[in-house]
């Protein structure tokens, strides 16, 4: 099968973060097709191309604009979710580093379809270079008129783009968190209703979008729904709430290989491909262990999962949350799964924004029971404990404002499902000679 | 009428009414526990006590609920809606987030303050586990004794409700509170050196459901399962609060505000609240004094009372128009009536005027902005008004059906200055009555000065009689508020020494047998005086009732 990327065809070339590089290899085409089309018709074409966030939920990126109220009297936002937490994932971090203007044309044609008047892109803090390399885009988009008023030399489009770069907090890819902390307060994820295309950024409809599902606007516009459709898994037919997996994605590999990196794929590879064709297998001839699928907070994959096609309903099928950012993290048969889940806890407990009580006090809870089993004062009914404290705060649904907790739940669901025997001899035997003496 | 159905009962909502599923499911006798959720605060859903189970019932009969477990609070009652409060999937995570909220909490009930009326410690026992499974060390952050002049936060106490932040920036407008650091080790703080010392602070130790933010006047001064509760009228403005005085063996130990949407609203301020102390003040008057020139001699009621009608009598008969009696507006509307019955019967002539009206400054409306202004008025959420009594009214509609004008008291003074005064019957309880040696000196030309007040002041010690009197929390009455509201006020504890109520002292100076009964003045007086026509059947609904139409529901708290 061959396969043509399109979000990283500009990847090496030099100087393609200038817009005139940038403008001879087809940039900015999209734009003025999407600009001789109404919002509306923008819209449809997004809705029909199946396009999903791939920011971690799969929410169906067409849907979400259909959200915000029509004939508002504006303003309206775009907010670009560029806060790209998600242990093990950077593929946001290549996009902007290495092709900015694509992002960016993703943005004007997505804010000319929502109307919105203003984009902020927020930025996590640690992306230095993202940073720099988005705001010569940016600024030299305003020199070109791509930015500003009358967009392209369009009277009824105008459009501002601010970076904005956050303080350092994974609460902050959260949606509502990343409004909450754009507005300059804490970064609380609100409770919804409200949802943001409704009253989100200073209290007017509000999109946040993904800077990858951003970019795949920019080819679905250039090359069409059908194209788009082309490529990916269909929806299972015996999943009506399957809504299929289309299009192209930025798989990250990182972890126990040879080769980390970020490549582009159509969606439903499987973790064996990307380990064994494009992270170059498993380092030092170790086998794998376990693979998280995409992004720590979707749970682990087992050695014999690693066929499962990485899509949108892969991964829930093996009992892990979804595909997440599809970052993939390969642990290595060296690994103890302990470590792997006391450091994806503390990660969780560390993060806990702490507004809901489940989140705030079980993330913390869970840390402090694997760091002692890690001290080797493990005991077995520690195992059952976990389970219904991942069960408590994030596995039913509802107990918490956002998904955080869900996050931090699935990890120790799944390790300690697919992995408890591990554990149990981990209780057994570690840290026990102190006992014997 | 649309009905929802709570567990197995079915509860009918009116056309419009709003209600989430804490006040439904209250309202069909079931409780939802709760923590952060407040009727006077914004909805932030975070603490998660709240959760419950909902469905809906579909046209065919079937009732089908949501797999999720939702906050009641945050979930709007809608008609057709099924809601369980109690099934296993709702009462299993109630439980687990009352485990959660109790990891890190202190088992120091026995020294907590909070201890008896704390929402941990009720919810523990109605949807908790009576272990815990904890193993690990407890999170320990240090006592913050800094928050406030009149607040202490207990941070280990915490259950992070917010409810103390939300309504320093909701309420008061003042934002002096906030969160800091982030999960399991977030606390309440404040902004460094900008102490939580607004008006209405003390409002956030009774909306703490825990024991963490605690009051430094009450803190350690008794356990609350040893209180009584009595409902009352906050006398320190003339907004007229609602509150509750809580005390044991005669002694007031705190005031706290009783929710009343047509006196204040939700809370009261820390005037009013701190502001209770003069009960039990030592200097308090105790017994009724007699001067004779220098000295002043301690006397029983049984004597001096005969000897002061005789002389009042006198004085009004032989020149009406020389008796003057000043009534308080910090006087409750009967005692204010018995006051000028008894001076009326000796002659239709005498005299009556309005005390001293102590105004300080401006109302004080809250929420401040940013700059610490006052709110529009229609966005006014409290107001602590300048006028600072609690009965102006009630006087003034007593003082104007029997005598048509109202001397204000500068004319008594004057009256005085220029020897037209034989007797003055001057009464008080205030505990800042403003009387000043400018007062007492424009007395000296008075021949009989007769002071009923609880407290000594310039005017006590120039007085030829000296009566104690009663505060507002020992003794039952009316109180008319700024708009109109006439609430009742309940004895809440004995005077001290041989004080009396202020009624009881009319009662006998009219010779009138046995002791007040308030309902039974409040319907004699609603039937001599038709401003208080709404009371005449003498009793009084918890919440008040407005005597004038004009200013029913157009009130600002």
């Amino acid at each position: 099968m061959s396969f043509e990327p399109v979000l990283l065809r500009n990847r090496g070339v030099p100087d393609v973060q200038r817009l005139e590089v940038y403008r001879q290899r087809g940039g900015y085409r999209a734009l003025e097709k999407a600009l001789q089309m109404s919002p509306a018709e923008v819209v449809q074409v997004v809705k029909d191309s199946g396009l999903r966030g791939r920011g971690g939920a799969g929410f169906p990126c067409g849907v979400k604009w259909t959200f915000l109220p029509k004939d508002h009297p504006g303003p309206i936002y775009l907010c670009v979710n560029a806060d790209e937490s998600e242990p093990g994932t950077f593929n946001n971090r290549i996009l902007m580093e290495e092709d900015p203007h694509q992002v960016l044309e993703g943005i004007i044609i997505s804010a000319y379809a929502t109307r919105a008047t203003t984009a902020y892109i927020y930025l996590r803090y640690e992306y230095g270079r993202c940073y720099r390399t988005m705001q010569r885009a940016v600024d030299e988009a305003y020199g070109a008129g791509l930015l500003g008023r009358n967009v392209l030399g369009r009277s009824d489009f105008h459009l501002d783009v601010y970076l904005h770069r956050g303080a350092g907090a994974y609460i902050c890819g959260e949606e509502t968190g990343l409004i909450e902390s754009l507005e300059g307060k804490r970064a609380w994820p609100r409770i919804k209703p409200p949802f943001p295309a409704v009253e989100g950024a200073f209290r007017k409809p509000t999109i946040v979008n993904n800077v990858e599902t951003l970019a795949c606007v920019t080819h679905i516009l250039d090359r069409g729904a059908d194209w788009f459709k082309s490529i990916g898994v269909p929806p299972d037919p015996n999943n009506p709430r399957d809504l299929g997996s289309y299009g192209p994605k930025l798989y990250c590999i990182s972890g126990h290989v040879n080769h980390p990196c970020c490549v582009e794929l159509p969606l439903g590879v499987t973790a064996r491909q990307l380990i064994e064709e494009h992270g170059g297998g498993v380092w030092k001839g170790r086998k794998a262990k376990a693979v998280v699928p995409g992004g720590i907070s979707m749970g682990f994959l087992s050695e014999s999962e690693l066929d499962t096609p990485l899509d949108f309903n892969g991964p829930t099928k093996v009992g892990c949350l979804g595909l997440g950012t599809a970052a993939v993290i390969v642990i290595d048969d060296q690994t103890s799964m302990v470590d792997v889940l006391y450091n994806a806890c503390r990660f969780f407990s560390h993060e806990s924004c702490g507004q809901c009580t489940p989140c705030r006090e079980g993330t913390e809870w869970m840390t402090k029971i694997l760091a002692r089993i890690r001290r080797g004062q493990g005991e077995l009914s520690d195992l059952d404990q976990l389970l219904e404290i991942a069960n408590g705060i994030g596995i039913t649904p509802g107990t918490t404002i956002c998904g955080l907790a869900d996050g931090a739940a699935w990890p120790v669901k799944n390790a300690l499902t697919k992995f408890r025997a591990e554990f149990e001899e981990y209780i057994r035997h570690h840290g026990r000679h102190h006992d014997q003496r | 009428m649309a009905v929802i159905t709570i567990n197995d009962k079915d509860v009918e909502l009116a056309d419009n009414e709003r209600l989430n599923l804490i006040q439904a499911a209250q309202r069909a006798g079931y409780e939802v526990p709760h923590y952060c959720w407040h009727p006077a605060l914004t909805v932030v859903a975070s603490c998660r006590m709240c959760l419950v189970e909902v469905g809906e019932k579909r046209p065919d009969g079937a009732i089908a609920m949501q797999p999720r477990v939702v906050p009641a609070c945050q979930t709007p009652a809608k008609p057709g809606m099924v809601v369980r409060t109690n099934s296993e999937k709702a009462k299993a995570a109630q439980a687990a987030t009352l485990e959660y909220l109790l990891l890190n909490h202190p088992l120091d009930c026995p020294v907590c303050d909070q201890a008896g009326e704390c929402y941990l410690q009720d919810y523990s026992y109605k949807f908790g586990r009576g272990y815990s499974r904890f193993k690990e060390d407890k999170i320990i952050r240090p006592d913050k004794d800094y928050i406030g002049e009149n607040i202490a936060l207990f941070t280990d106490r915490c259950v992070m409700c917010s409810r103390c932040v939300r309504f320093t920036r909701e309420i008061s407008g003042t934002a002096e509170l906030q969160i800091i650091h982030r999960g399991a080790h977030a606390e309440i703080d404040i902004f460094p050196g900008q102490p939580c010392n607004n008006k209405l602070a003390g409002n956030v130790v009774d909306l703490c459901p825990v024991g963490a933010l605690c009051s430094k006047d009450f803190l350690y001064k008794q356990r609350v399962w040893f209180l009584k509760s009595t409902s009352s009228v906050c006398p320190r403005c003339s907004t007229g609060c609602s509150i509750t005085i809580d005390h044991h063996k005669d002694i007031v130990y705190r005031l706290r505000p009783r929710a009343n949407p047509q006196a204040q609203g939700w809370f009261m301020c820390d005037e009013g609240r701190f502001g209770y102390k003069y009960i039990n003040a030592a200097d308090r008057l105790l017994s009724p004094m007699v001067r004779h020139d220098r000295h002043t001699l301690h006397v029983g009621w049984e004597e001096v009372l005969p000897v002061l009608r005789r002389q009042v009598r006198q004085a009004a008969t032989e020149a009406p128009q020389s008796a003057w009696l000043v009534l308080s507006p910090w006087l409750t509307c009967e005692e204010a009536y018995l006051a000028v019955r008894w001076f009326r019967s000796l002659s239709p002539q005498t005299r009556l005027a309005l005390g001293l009206v102590p105004v300080v400054g401006e109302d004080d409306r809250y929420p401040k902005d940013v700059h610490g202004h006052a709110p529009p008025l229609d966005q006014t959420r409290f107001t602590i008004r300048a006028e600072k009594c609690p009965n102006r009214l009630g006087v003034e509609a007593i003082l104007k059906h029997y005598q048509g004008t109202i001397y204000p008291f500068d004319a008594v003074l004057e009256a005085a200055r220029r020897g037209e005064i034989r007797v003055l019957y001057l009464t008080g309880g205030s505990p800042e009555p403003g009387w000043t040696s400018e007062h007492s000196a424009a007395l000296e030309e008075v021949e009989t000065v007769i002071v009923q007040d609880i407290l000594p002041s310039p005017l006590t010690s120039v007085a030829k009689y000296v009566l104690p009197g009663a505060t507002f929390a020992e003794k039952d009455g009316t109180f008319v508020n700024h708009a109109g509201l006439a609430q009742a006020i309940h004895r809440a504890v004995q005077p001290p020494g041989e004080a009396r109520s202020d009624a009881r002292i009319f009662m006998d100076l009219l010779e009138r047998r046995g002791l007040p009964h308030a309902p039974t003045l409040r319907a004699e007086l609603a039937s001599e005086v038709p401003y208080f026509a709404p009371l005449k059947n003498g009793q009084l609904d918890p919440l008040g009732v407005f005597l004038t139409c004009e200013t029913q529901g157009s009130v600002t708290p």
